[in-house]
């Protein structure tokens, strides 16, 4: 482990890296651009290729070929270049390709502000493209978690043969913090990796009469063998993948639901309010997709007099799953920020208080 | 007796091709395999493939295949040729896949002499989705999305993908040929041929692009559009090398 000051989205470039990511192609684009900058100056020394792509398009298609090839490969981008990489993570699904992408939210909806946003929550986890895939969308709330979700994020994609998202907002890519940072992978893993999957599922040249293993063939079971074990994998994350952090949640009356940043500032809130004597906790999901719907569906209306929803999404989007989990059975209010604008302590203290003083 | 003419490997045993009948996809196909076999690199070899007719090929053909979305086949080539550099890639793409969805994709890893071939299917029109109009439909001809004939006016006029890559510095390799006739076969063959090579020698993009017939949409038998081609689409798209490294 090496102890290390970085920058978030420096952070994120170094610890994939470090997993072994040998192919990163991206298209500048604020908050997001010292991703693609890092990898740059990073991957001519570990032997990797990063290629500046003409557009968010070609970027996601060359990743895809990268990893048609066996090897771990990722892009980066924002807000409305998600949207246009939606062609090529949908046939990344469909394709059981093991990608990584990494969203920097900002604002929007179309181009929006170039400050941070929570506002792609819906894209990440509803209908980034076509066809009905669904992706495991981490979201940390500190340079070191994304160090870490992002180090291991190809374990994820490989073991499910699925892309994975890193959605971060702005803000956590241009924060700054000392970080641990894990050992870089062997060379005899990376070869081992890649031929590997080669050899399961890859394209490419064998000695054994060319029987190829076009992705068309991959699955079994007549024309919709696939979708229905895409659905069945989806269903089996359900139950085994979520990810949630429960936040002085024991003797709350209060809960505050939020991720990424807004669960960092939250946390934050809450040791205002508890030393006041606000019995306030925060259910945080890690992982926003697939959703930790247990971890709300549990608390007890009776115990819990309100949610309080904090995101920087107008409208409200973690929201909905929320309010899903719960059937409506706990009343939920609002403290929001949108369009880049970034969330204020002040602003959830109050909101607390409001609620709990009512 | 000696055997001295025979399906290439590269062509499935016994399957059909799914291509129209007197369609170039065909002749293109066999020449394309033809070519792996005499540089015996069928086994190396990876196809991507671009979205439009030329998918039919991937149930037809032997070796090692992947598709790509539309347009995109020369970006998905660029990173797997990259990360795969002892592999032969090459692309296979028609006129609206290469030529307007994909024309940036295709611009760009000219641009960056990419080391992998591209072989191009100009038909003048979008075949797999039924006659519409294409980046290459001739002035005046008529496409279901230009009912009466392509207007300048209206739609510009086609797009010379040879001459507007041959505007950049990178490209290793330029040639349009065609399929009309046997020595134009023999000439396209060649020019394949040479495309392959160059990616054997590392020498960079390599790009052929076959002017091609579409029976079925142009809405003529086979053999006229034989007859139409010469009299017409070889007069919009002259034959030639427009960019040959080795020469200069
Ligand atoms: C994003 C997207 N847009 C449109 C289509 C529909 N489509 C399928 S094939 C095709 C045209 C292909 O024409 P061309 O590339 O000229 O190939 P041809 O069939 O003529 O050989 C189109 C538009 C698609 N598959 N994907
Ligand atoms: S539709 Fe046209 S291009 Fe497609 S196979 Fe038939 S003749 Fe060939
Ligand atoms: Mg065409």
């Amino acid at each position: 482990m090496e102890k290390r000051f970085m920058k978030g989205a420096e952070a994120i470039a170094e610890a994939a890296v470090r997993a072994g990511c040998r192919f990163f192609a991206g298209y500048p684009i604020t908050p997001q651009n010292e991703i693609p900058e890092y990898f740059a100056r990073r991957m001519p020394e570990v032997g990797g290729v990063f290629l500046q792509g003409e557009s968010e398009v070609a970027s996601i298609n060359m990743v895809n070929g990268a990893a048609f090839g066996g090897t771990r490969s990722m892009t980066s981008s924002s807000s409305c270049g998600i949207s246009l990489k939606a062609e090529g993570v949908s046939q990344a699904a469909t394709d059981h390709l093991p990608i990584v992408v990494c969203s920097v939210m900002r604002g929007g909806p179309g181009v929006g502000p170039i400050t941070g946003s929570q506002q792609d929550y819906w894209q990440a986890t509803k209908a980034h493209g076509n066809g009905g895939y669904k992706l495991l969308v981490f979201t940390p709330e500190s340079v070191q978690e994304a160090v870490d979700m992002t180090y291991h994020a190809w374990d994820y994609a490989e073991k499910y043969r699925n892309p994975v998202m890193i959605l971060i907002d702005g803000v956590i890519g241009v924060m700054m913090e000392p970080i641990e940072l894990p050992d870089m992978v062997s060379d005899e893993f990376i070869a081992q990796n890649k031929a590997a999957k080669k050899a399961a599922y890859a394209p490419g040249p064998r000695e054994d009469g060319r029987k190829e293993k076009h992705p068309i063939n991959v699955s079994d079971g007549g024309p919709m063998g696939r979708n229905h074990a895409d659905w069945m994998k989806y269903e089996g994350w359900k139950e085994n993948e979520t990810d949630v952090e429960f936040y002085q949640t024991d003797d709350a009356e209060l809960i505050i639901a939020a991720y990424g940043i807004s669960a960092r500032i939250a946390k934050s809130a809450i040791g205002i309010l508890r030393s006041e004597g606000y019995k306030v906790g925060l259910i945080r999901p890690k992982r926003v997709y697939p959703f930790p719907t247990k971890a709300f569906a549990d608390l007890c209306p009776k115990k819990i007099k309100g949610i309080l929803d904090v995101e920087m999404s107008m409208p409200p989007q973690l929201a909905e799953d929320v309010d899903a989990a719960t059937k409506g059975a706990i009343p939920m209010e609002y403290c929001l920020t949108s369009y880049g604008v970034i969330m204020n302590r002040d602003d959830i203290v109050a909101k607390a208080k409001e609620m709990l003083n009512k | 007796m000696e055997k001295i003419y025979t399906r290439p490997s590269y062509i499935r045993e016994g399957a059909t091709s799914g291509f129209c009948p007197g369609c170039m996809h065909s002749t293109v196909h066999k020449l394309v395999g033809e070519v792996l076999d005499e540089l015996g690199i069928v086994n190396k070899t990876v196809t991507v493939w671009g979205v439009g007719c030329c998918i039919l090929g991937a149930g037809y053909t032997t070796h090692d295949s992947f598709g790509s979305p539309h347009g995109r086949a020369c970006a998905v080539a660029s990173a797997y040729k990259r990360t795969n550099p002892d592999e032969i890639v090459y692309t296979y793409q028609g006129d609206g896949d290469l030529a307007s969805i994909g024309i940036a994709e295709t611009i760009y890893a000219a641009n960056r002499g990419e080391n992998f071939t591209v072989i191009f299917i100009n038909n003048s029109t979008y075949g797999m989705t039924g006659g519409q109009m294409a980046p290459t439909t001739l002035v005046g001809q008529k496409a279901t999305t230009a009912p009466f004939g392509r207007d300048p006016k209206q739609h510009g006029y086609p797009v010379h993908v040879c001459e507007l890559l041959a505007t950049l510095k990178a490209p290793y390799y330029l040639e349009r040929v065609t399929c009309l006739d046997a020595p134009n076969v023999l000439k396209a063959k060649k020019a394949i041929k040479k495309a392959f090579q160059n990616q054997i020698d590392g020498k960079g993009f390599s790009l052929v692009e076959i002017m091609s017939n579409c029976p079925t949409n142009w809405g003529m038998a086979p053999l006229e559009t034989l007859e139409f081609m010469k009299e017409n689409t070889l007069k919009e798209f002259p034959l030639g090398v427009y960019r040959d490294k080795d020469a200069e």
